[in-house]
């Protein structure tokens, strides 16, 4: 079970339940890597998994940590199924069917923190309800981190603290999280002392 | 860079920077008048709020919006900070309406308390402001943004001291969806912009636990318009740099390490932040100001009272609020540069300094 506990933490970090099945009109499944373990459990739950099938559209990705469940996610036989190499591939289509989402859709965003966060972002952008979007942590805790000096985002961050991948600048990674950039926040750990980096540490996997 | 505004500093006002040189410093009137926010020897996190009233005549309390010596120069700065990162203001496209709110505010409340340099002429929605410390004359037409060079909320906080945000209430919550922020305690508008009053909160430690939080919150969401309420917060800042923010910190970041036992009186400030909240009438957000005083430990300790709490104060302070401020590595040597100005005498109840 790669179900993760994260510690207990401070009130901007998200966090992340299990996926309730829910009556809708429409299911829209976005996922990466272990996801697809989250959403096979859904269904397992689902009062009417033909009907929920008949009605999902599923985005889904493999996994930073390399994950790749695509024959467990294509064997669900939702009503749609797609594949796309990596996050950023996912977007352009992600935001067109969310956009053309109505009332009475159910959003299930399952996997990684990277993946859950940006899928939000989108469906909120929307302004879609914010109560119809659920999310459930599987899998990879690397996290997607923003520079707070050269603004630059950079994925999959497993090490604290590590280099800025646009910068440079040595960066020591904070639980304070914002939805809107869909990413924590990374601070230069040798502002006051130049040159004086600790050893980094492997927090993330 | 060029500004796009004409400054006359007059006989009151003075020229000084917040930033490479840093010739910034206060008159022995500033100093009398520096809003010390310690009303006792020791300080813990609370729910410190009370009405935004008019207080003693001259005090940083008389009017809505303190305009002091520093005004000219502190818009000067801004502008600088503006054109070196325009992040620093943002504002999501559904606070217009809440710009407009505090514009008037600013306009109505600097024209009412200092006609002699604030002056706003209003014809229906015809409107005419003069700002002579700026040399700034406009006229536009209220609610319509073609007639501005920038958004409203801009628009008057580049002629405004102190930063501002502008909170959407929605959901039982308040959202930070707009803000004017430059001389900010080491926080990033671009980062918290779109988070709720938890979210933005959430780094600050000790005052969740404490409930101080979700009592502030449910305070807030009474507040009504025409009766605004204030607070302070405080930290530390070493030299008179106003933009202490994340962006930037790998450039301002040593100067924490500069401090000697000479030089510690007039290069670490105290930096005090007189915070008033206001209800807004046509939008129903609240609007947040956080004017940043700063103060030299030389000029404050100039009034023995303070110089004697401030010692107290910063000796018994708890180890994460030292940190969480940024302090901690500096907090030996302050404490042991201000224990010269503290005798042990007793010190009365309340801020007002007591010269003796
Ligand atoms: C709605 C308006 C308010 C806004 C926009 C605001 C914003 C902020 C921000 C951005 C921070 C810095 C957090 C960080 O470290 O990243 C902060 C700190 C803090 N805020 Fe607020 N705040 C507001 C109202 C209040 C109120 C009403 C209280 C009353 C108790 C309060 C108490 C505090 C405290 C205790 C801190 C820690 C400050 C320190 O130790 O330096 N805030 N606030």
């Amino acid at each position: 079970m790669s179900k993760t506990i994260f510690p207990q933490s401070i009130k901007s970090r998200p966090v992340y339940a299990t996926l309730e099945p829910r009556p809708g009109k429409a299911h829209l499944v976005i996922a990466d890597g272990e996801g697809a373990d989250a959403l096979g459990d859904l269904l397992d739950k689902a009062p009417d998994r033909a009907g929920m099938l008949g009605a999902m559209h599923i985005l889904y990705t493999p996994g930073p940590n390399g994950t790749d469940l695509w024959a467990k996610v294509q064997g669900f036989g939702a009503a749609q199924t797609y594949r796309a190499p990596t996050i950023p591939a996912m977007l352009p289509r992600l935001s067109k069917v969310v956009s053309e989402a109505h009332m009475g859709t159910q959003f299930y965003v399952t996997g990684t923190e990277g993946l859950m966060g940006q899928a939000e972002r989108e469906i909120m952008m929307t302004g879609l309800p914010f109560g119809a979007i659920q999310k459930e942590h599987r899998g990879s805790t690397l996290r997607r981190v923003q520079c707070v000096h050269c603004k630059g985002i950079t994925e999959n961050v497993a090490l604290d603290p590590f280099a800025c991948s646009h910068c440079g600048l040595h960066l020591f990674v904070r639980d304070h999280y914002s939805r809107r950039i869909a990413a924590f926040q990374g601070v230069n750990i040798d502002a006051e002392d130049p040159g004086l980096v600790p050893a980094a540490v492997e927090r993330f996997k | 860079m060029s500004l796009d505004f004409k400054p006359d500093l007059g006989d009151f006002f003075k020229e000084e920077t917040f930033r490479d040189d840093f010739t910034f410093k206060n008159s022995p009137a500033s100093i009398a008048r520096f809003p010390f926010p310690f009303d006792r020897d020791e300080y813990m996190y609370s729910v410190n709020m009370e009405p935004h009233v008019s207080g003693r005549p001259g005090s940083v309390f008389e009017k809505t919006f303190d305009v002091d010596e520093h005004y000219v120069s502190e818009m000067i700065d801004r502008a600088k900070v503006l054109a070196e990162d325009p992040l620093r203001c943002q504002s999501l496209p559904h606070m217009t309406l809440a710009g407009w709110d505090l514009l008037e505010l600013i306009m109505d409340s600097t024209a009412r308390d200092y006609p002699q340099w604030f002056s706003l002429h209003k014809n229906a929605n015809q409107w005419h402001w003069i700002n002579r410390p700026l040399g700034i004359d406009q006229k536009f037409t209220f609610l319509d943004g073609s007639t501005l060079p920038y958004g409203p909320m801009e628009y008057i906080t580049r002629q405004m001291q102190g930063d501002f945000s502008l909170q959407d209430e929605r959901d039982g919550n308040l959202w930070m969806d707009a803000g004017m922020i430059t001389t900010q305690a080491d926080w990033s508008l671009d980062f918290d912009v779109g988070m709720n009053f938890m979210e933005w909160h959430a780094p600050v430690p000790l005052a969740h636990e404490k409930q101080v939080f979700d009592r502030a919150l449910k305070f807030l969401l009474k507040l009504q318009n025409g009766s605004p309420v204030r607070r302070f917060n405080w930290t530390m800042t070493v030299n008179p740099l106003l933009d202490t923010a994340p962006e930037t910190y790998p450039k301002w970041g040593p100067t924490k390490a500069s401090l000697t036992p000479e030089n510690l009186g007039s290069k670490q400030h105290l930096r005090v932040e007189l915070q008033a909240l206001f209800r807004l009438p046509r939008s129903n957000a609240i609007a947040f100001s956080i004017r940043a005083y700063l103060g030299k430990f030389e000029e404050l300790v100039t009034m023995p009272k303070w110089g004697r709490r401030l010692h107290r104060v910063l000796r018994d302070i708890h180890p994460e609020i030292a940190a969480y401020k940024g302090f901690a590595r500096n907090q030996p040597a302050m404490v042991e540069w201000l224990a010269k100005y503290d005798d042990g005498k007793p010190t009365s109840a309340g801020w007002w300094p007591e010269p003796e």
